[in-house]
């Protein structure tokens, strides 16, 4: 196989490059999906029988849970790359990643919360999903200000990355002592009952709404790194010529 | 071995015994942790009640609270003096292990804040009326947690040493890492409270007292040498 094309990948200048061409169809893809997908779900698809509309939520709220975990796992790997092969785009991903990543998990609670409202009877409940979400969403909170507080970039950079792989580590620990934690403390709870098999329906709309939230997640990931690959790269001569011609200098 | 190389095990003690003399020099590293970990616990029956029954209920949550903040708050200095004089980049310079090193200040960290907040544990836990059963179990899982919040901790400490004013910054990198900690912990004095086995909790924790310290200090070494030399 060949993967100069991958090493090419890993310059930030070609990234810019290529990353220009793919927007416009990632951002497309990403649009019709979301819209087909939640269209169908939030107007075609079947009341369910027990909660009737107001499950609907569910086309919003399960794929930014997805994305909410898949992203740290995202951040994580750009971590590795960050401190073994000291790829500089996978920092850029790394920094760019975090507040999307946040802002997913904040939206997961957010709509788990108004779902939560009509079904359970009340805002939240200190279930174990939630908890750890919400404790995933501290974990974000840590890298985003991490890398606020340290001036020198690259230094940013790998201590970000040590304390991804450190919150990475800790998350099955976390998700695990909090379940135990829930069912030692709480004998009848309300919980998200385990999905009773999703009628086609349903699953369909969803499928697609989640992929879209995927495809959005690319096209926000590589708009947010076009801007900081632009803002570090700011002296050198390719991004000077690139904004002198935008201006028509 | 020529002379004036150290071997691993002197250096670790040599560390230890160093930073015990400067704590018990200065005592206020070893006295503010616990005098925090005092006025914290008495805050609790003030803002909610001086209700015995409910107080009982609620003090081994209380007691844990109370440790974890403080050693939260006494971590900030863990490496930050030794950053400010220098002596932290004779740390990463030595030939000797980093992560042998790391552990050693931290375990020094732990006897000197630790050990004293678990010795101030039981008279909290009389003042807030703790079931007189449930003491084994307090003293024993602080005992197996103090260390690990230390250990763990101390990566955050590490992450911070060369921020300004990075006190807030380490208890928000700390604090959802110390989430097992405390649930397996305040979990086995409950269980005691209840009248229930809690040797399963205790279990819990050593493992990830065992995890910690050998992860920890591969971690606090690698952000040492990230923060400082960049």
């Amino acid at each position: 196989m060949n993967w100069t094309f991958f090493h090419k990948l890993g310059s930030p200048k070609w990234f810019y490059h290529l990353s220009g061409k793919w927007l416009p169809w990632l951002g497309t893809l990403a649009a019709l999906s979301m819209i087909a997908g939640l269209v169908w779900g939030l107007l075609f698809a079947p009341p369910d029988y027990l909660q009737g509309n107001s499950y609907r939520i569910i086309f919003l709220h399960v794929p930014t849970a997805f994305l909410a975990s898949a992203v740290y796992l995202m951040m994580a790997g750009a971590a590795v790359v960050t401190l073994v092969w000291k790829v500089k785009l996978a920092d850029v991903a790394l920094q760019c990643m975090a507040p999307i990543g946040s802002s997913f998990c904040l939206l997961a609670l957010i709509t788990g919360a108004i779902w939560g409202k009509p079904t359970w009877g009340t805002w939240w409940v200190w279930d174990a999903r939630l908890t750890s979400m919400l404790i995933l969403l501290f974990l974000y909170f840590g890298v985003i200000a991490l890398r606020g507080a340290i001036r020198s970039a690259t230094t940013a950079a790998k201590a970000c990355a040590v304390l991804t792989l450190v919150g990475v580590v800790n998350i099955p620990i976390i998700k695990f002592s909090v379940e135990w934690w829930n069912t030692l403390h709480q004998g009848a709870t309300l919980t998200l009952t385990e999905k009773p098999a999703m009628a086609v329906q349903m699953l369909w709309p969803l499928l697609i709404s989640i992929l879209g939230f995927y495809l959005f997640f690319g096209a926000v990931l590589v708009l947010r790194m076009r801007i900081e690959i632009l803002n570090r790269e700011r002296r050198t001569r390719w991004v000077q010529k690139l904004v002198a011609d935008e201006m028509g200098v | 071995m020529s002379e004036g190389h150290l071997r691993g095990r002197q250096v670790f003690f040599s560390i230890i015994k160093r930073d015990l003399m400067l704590a018990f020099r200065t005592p206020g590293q070893v006295v503010n942790p616990v005098a925090f970990y005092l006025m914290v616990a008495s805050l609790f029956p003030l803002g909610i009640a001086p209700d015995k029954a409910l107080l009982s209920q609620l003090a081994g949550g209380i007691v844990w609270i109370g440790a974890l903040l403080a050693v939260l708050l006494s971590l900030d200095s863990l490496f930050r003096s030794d950053q400010e004089d220098g002596s932290l980049d004779q740390l990463l310079l030595s030939p000797h292990p980093l992560p042998l090193l790391a552990l050693a200040k931290v375990a020094a960290h732990w006897l000197a804040t630790g050990l004293a907040l678990i010795l101030t544990a039981p008279l909290l836990a009389l003042m807030l009326h703790l079931p007189t059963q449930a003491f084994p179990a307090l003293m024993l899982s602080l005992l197996l947690g103090t260390p690990l919040m230390s250990l763990v901790g101390g990566i955050g400490a590490a992450l911070t040493v060369r921020v300004q004013r990075g006190g807030v910054l380490l208890t928000l990198l700390s604090l959802p890492l110390y989430v097992p900690v405390l649930i397996f912990g305040t979990g086995a004095v409950q269980s005691a409270v209840d009248g229930m086995e809690y040797t399963g909790h205790l279990l819990w924790l050593g493992a990830l007292l065992m995890t910690g310290l050998c992860l920890a200090p591969l971690a606090i070494a690698a952000s040492l040498r990230v923060v400082v030399d960049g």
